[in-house]
């Protein structure tokens, strides 16, 4: 073989210029960076970045330079321009995003060099982090991730020119998930304040959709049709069973007609009752409904922490739910309340307004008159009454007049979970029975992929509770009376089948959902609801107590020190995954480059021998020898371990004058 | 001793062509490696002495044909001819069924002609008239070929010079060399005398050694680097294909042979590789086969591991 003059330099760059796939990288990046950004711009800021994007995509497709520098200083000073009268200032969020977005766009417009590629990449890392100011929900942490890995990429095209598509997302893959370790360290590790994730003050008064303190007709049958989630519970035992699901949410005592109101309750921090009978232990994860109460399932233990009390049974928390909270509960369903009540508490359970719904008030005087006045007599002519009436539920309740209780009784016979309890507790009260409306959440459906219940405002329901003497209140559902399938299986059992039909759901879909919201529900639980008390808990179990920030600190440059240690020593690993005779055969290299005589890399031992014995002539046949040696084993069948280990002696021994 | 028998007819053929050394060794381990060899040269340099050397050498039954552009196929493989005494068609055995064939100046003749010696040259039979005829073994076909850029030649297709496993050229000899080939005898008298020196039995034998040969994992890693080198180089028209890189490798097995290893090394591969890639790798862009600055270039891009 002809041994050539050294080979062309392989690695001299083109000039300075980009070549078009380094733009095509950055361009995706770019447009994965801004992508999820585009709901929170201002929409000139949003028409001039596409703008942008789209006249350097055009440039790259015709294959023009860069405009003049004075244009785009131009367009730059005249961004700065409308930023600062659009929002008033430079400082803060937003306009500091919207003044990046569209700084990012104009220098993809005018990028020229490596430093121009590398300008952007960082630009472009800054605006991935700053989307989470406005939205941490999965998809868009999905969205963010894939455009950091294009960024990468970007990086990567400036150093490995012509490598494959597959090969870079591969290898920006790879990077990534190097940085993995030290990420979760960090995450672990970093000391948390207070407030959600990324949180900012704008984010915590948003209107949010859900249960009402009063209720009216048509208050609840109204979020029969949201599919939204109200909360999430996950039982650390078997869940309860349908008919015991009943989440408690504000008590409606005082009544003027039409809308029923919560009678006044002090709070306090122990519960009115004594907690018996069985525990359920479980977790609650409150979407934000900016209200205090809790929806905790009946009854909520004592004792349990942050919570309050009402004298009617609710469980409060201090301030309103602004952000996604997690509550550990219990509760004990089997408790007996309020066997001594307060008489305040009573006779607002039996007051009436004067004259309202005249037939229903004559239809109780009636049924009570019948039964003798026993309260458990009563109850029982008031259930049977409302059951053999006619009475059909359905989520499309005709709108009522003035005497709303009397139409729906007598004339319209149609009505959802409020005609039921409004009219029920009415029946009860004229009877001389205390009683009142509860509302908040029946039922739920449990997510066979993670095993939490799922609760969705459609699940908005309203009972009754009628007390007793000697029983304390006692739970009735009127509902379950017209509409026995309600309990057990939902809202969509419990409706005419015209009006289930339209609720019903392909399986395919219901199950999609369940894994959508199982992942959602994962990500919420633990990355986004990772808040201080959680860190303290966990830090705790690996035996960090009330750690302060120098200790976190020396946590942190620990563990990342380590995890550098072990990517090192993987990185070596792949290195020399050749065994002890490459190895020896390396340092063997190793040491004649020392000495001026580098192998070429192409170069066989064989030749290499030759080369050195004739420009060492005084160790000509040690040299030879080891190269000899060294060809027999690697090329030959007969290699052994202690051939190996000798001729590594052989290399370790050997002395170059 | 398959190495003594090589050493010895080396020995012998450096005799009469002088200052060869290497294109005799070369065109050994292709008779070897059980290849069929390509001689590129121009006229009067030894192409023929060559082919009658080696005939004489291993006592191999030789013919020679002369290629012009009016040979027809069966001038080659033989014609059938009426036997009037039987009544019936004789198959009349061409010069093809030889054990060493000289086929001088092969790109004179028409594709058709030198497709029919080619295609012999691949299946080792002749078939005509529905008969197929073995052709003998050892079998070797050594074809010159004019430098392409002379009148009155049709350059073999790439797909027929795949065919032959090395290309070599003879090149004018050294000085020295020359002046005692003008001093000396006559090469002809001198080939008339020469006695074989090995049996085309024991030729065979050495054949089976070489295929015997070890070829260690990280070889093949390396000849599958050079291949896929070639593949993904600008520079070529097309990379080398799998039958190249058999060829190669068993090419580097018969010249580890001669050089008395049972191992092959990287050292065999890269001698050999110009020889087995030249004729095999084009140029991109214009039709020139690859020149050997490019294929060194390829041989240098690719590292031995360590």
């Amino acid at each position: 073989m002809a041994k050539a003059a050294p080979r062309p330099s392989a690695s001299a760059q083109p000039a300075a210029s980009l070549n078009r796939n380094q733009a095509c990288w950055l361009l995706a990046t770019a447009i994965f960076t801004l992508g999820p950004h585009t709901p929170y711009l201002p929409a000139w800021v949003t028409a001039l970045c596409l703008a942008l994007l789209g006249w350097r995509a055009l440039r790259l497709w015709r294959g023009q330079l860069p405009p003049h520098r004075l244009l785009v200083m131009l367009i730059a000073i005249s961004a700065c321009a409308g930023i600062r009268i659009g929002f008033g200032q430079f400082f803060g969020k937003d306009p500091g995003v919207s003044l990046l977005a569209i700084l990012l766009c104009l220098k993809l417009l005018e990028t020229k060099a490596a430093r121009d590629i590398r300008v952007a990449v960082l630009l472009a890392f800054f605006l991935q982090l700053s989307i989470f100011f406005e939205d941490q929900s999965l998809p868009v942490a999905a969205l963010a991730l894939c455009a950091t890995l294009l960024a990468l990429a970007s990086l990567l095209a400036l150093v490995d020119t012509d490598a494959s598509t597959k090969a870079r997302l591969r290898t920006s893959a790879l990077l990534a998930a190097q940085g993995m370790p030290f990420m979760l360290a960090l995450f672990v590790l970093f000391p948390r304040v207070q407030g959600p994730l990324w949180g900012l003050p704008a984010d915590a008064f948003s209107a949010r959709s859900g249960l009402t303190d009063s209720m009216q007709p048509g208050s609840i049958s109204r979020l029969g049709l949201s599919e939204e989630i109200a909360f999430r519970a996950d039982f650390d035992g078997p869940p309860p069973q349908p008919h015991q699901r009943y989440w408690r949410g504000p008590v409606l005592s005082e009544f003027d007609g039409t809308t029923w109101r919560p009678a006044s309750a002090v709070t306090t921090t122990e519960p009115s009752y004594r907690p018996s009978g069985r525990r359920i232990d479980y977790r609650l994860t409150l979407e934000p409904h900016n209200r205090t109460w809790l929806l905790a399932l009946d009854f909520p233990a004592a004792g349990l922490q942050g919570i309050r009390y009402s004298t009617d049974f609710l469980a409060l928390t201090i301030a309103p739910v602004r952000q996604r909270t997690r509550f550990d509960l219990a509760a004990y369903p089997e408790t007996w309340v309020g066997v001594v009540e307060a008489p305040g508490v009573l006779s607002a359970a039996r007051q009436l307004p004067k004259g309202s719904n005249p037939r229903t008030y004559d239809l109780a005087q009636r049924l009570a008159a019948a039964a003798g006045n026993d309260p458990r007599a009563v109850l029982e002519r008031v259930q049977n009454h409302l059951r053999e009436a006619g009475l059909t539920y359905t989520l499309e309740p005709p709108l009522l007049g003035q005497q709303a209780i009397d139409e729906f009784l007598f004339d319209s016979r149609r009505g959802f979970c409020e005609h039921f309890s409004s009219a029920f507790v009415f029946l009860m009260r004229a009877a001389g029975i205390p009683a009142r409306v509860v509302t908040g959440y029946q039922g739920g459906e449990i997510n066979p992929i993670d095993g939490s219940l799922v609760v969705r405002q459609s699940d908005a329901h309203a009972w009754a509770e009628v007390w007793f003497d000697g029983r304390g209140w006692e739970r009735v559902d009127p509902t379950a009376l017209a509409a026995p399938g309600r309990l057990d299986s939902g809202l969509s059992a419990g409706l005419p089948a015209t009006e289930a039909r339209a609720l019903a759901m392909p399986d395919w879909l219901r199950s999609l959902r369940h894994r959508w919201e199982a992942a959602n529900n994962a990500w919420n639980q633990w990355i986004l609801g990772y808040n201080p008390e959680r860190q303290r808990d966990l830090l705790a179990r690996l035996g960090l107590q009330k750690p302060d920030w120098g200790t976190l600190a020396t946590a942190m440059g620990i563990a990342a020190g380590v995890l550098m240690g072990l990517l090192l020593l993987w990185a070596q690993r792949q290195h020399q995954a050749h065994g002890p005779l490459q190895k020896g055969w390396a340092s063997f290299c190793h040491k004649l480059a020392r000495r001026g005589l580098a192998r070429h890399r192409w170069e066989g031992p064989a030749d290499y021998g030759r080369r050195l014995a004739l420009a060492r002539p005084a160790e000509a046949e040690e040299l030879r020898g080891i190269c000899a040696e060294y060809a027999r084993l690697r090329y030959g069948s007969g290699a052994s371990a202690e051939k190996i280990r000798d001729l590594q002696q052989r290399i370790t021994k050997l002395k170059l004058k | 001793m398959p190495h003594r028998h090589a050493e010895r007819l080396l020995e012998a053929a450096s005799q009469i062509i002088l200052g060869k050394d290497r294109e005799l060794r070369l065109a050994l381990a292709c008779l070897i490696a059980r290849g069929h060899l390509l001689i590129e040269d121009v006229p009067g340099v030894g192409k023929t002495t060559l082919a009658h050397l080696f005939a004489r050498l291993i006592g191999l039954q030789f013919q020679r044909i002369q290629f012009t552009s009016d040979l027809l196929p069966a001038d080659i493989l033989g014609v059938a001819i009426f036997d009037r005494e039987n009544a019936a068609f004789r198959f009349k055995p061409g010069p093809v069924f030889s054990q060493l064939i000289l086929a001088d100046e092969i790109n004179r003749a028409t594709p058709k002609t030198q497709s029919a010696l080619l295609e012999a040259m691949e299946e080792r039979q002749v078939t005509t008239e529905g008969n197929t005829l073995p052709l003998p073994d050892p079998f070797f076909v050594i074809a010159t070929q004019n430098p392409a850029n002379q009148i009155g030649t049709f350059p073999l297709p790439e797909s027929q010079l795949d065919r032959f496993l090395l290309r070599i050229q003879l090149g004018y000899p050294a000085r020295n060399a020359e002046r005692a080939l003008l001093r000396g005898e006559d090469r002809r008298s001198l080939l008339e005398r020469q006695q074989p020196v090995i049996s085309p039995a024991e030729l065979l034998a050495v054949q089976a050694v070489a295929r015997q040969l070890t070829v260690a994992e990280p070889l093949i890693d390396y000849v599958q680097a050079l291949l896929n080198a070639t593949r993904l180089s600008t520079e070529f028209a097309t990379g080398l294909s799998p039958r190249a890189g058999l060829g190669l490798l068993s090419a580097a097995r018969a010249w580890a042979l001669l050089d008395g290893r049972d191992h092959v090394l990287p050292e065999d591969v890269q001698a050999l590789f110009p020889h087995v890639a030249g004729h095999r790798l084009h140029l991109a862009g214009d039709d020139r086969p690859a020149p050997p600055a490019a294929l060194v270039r390829v041989l240098q891009s690719v590292a031995l591991g360590a």
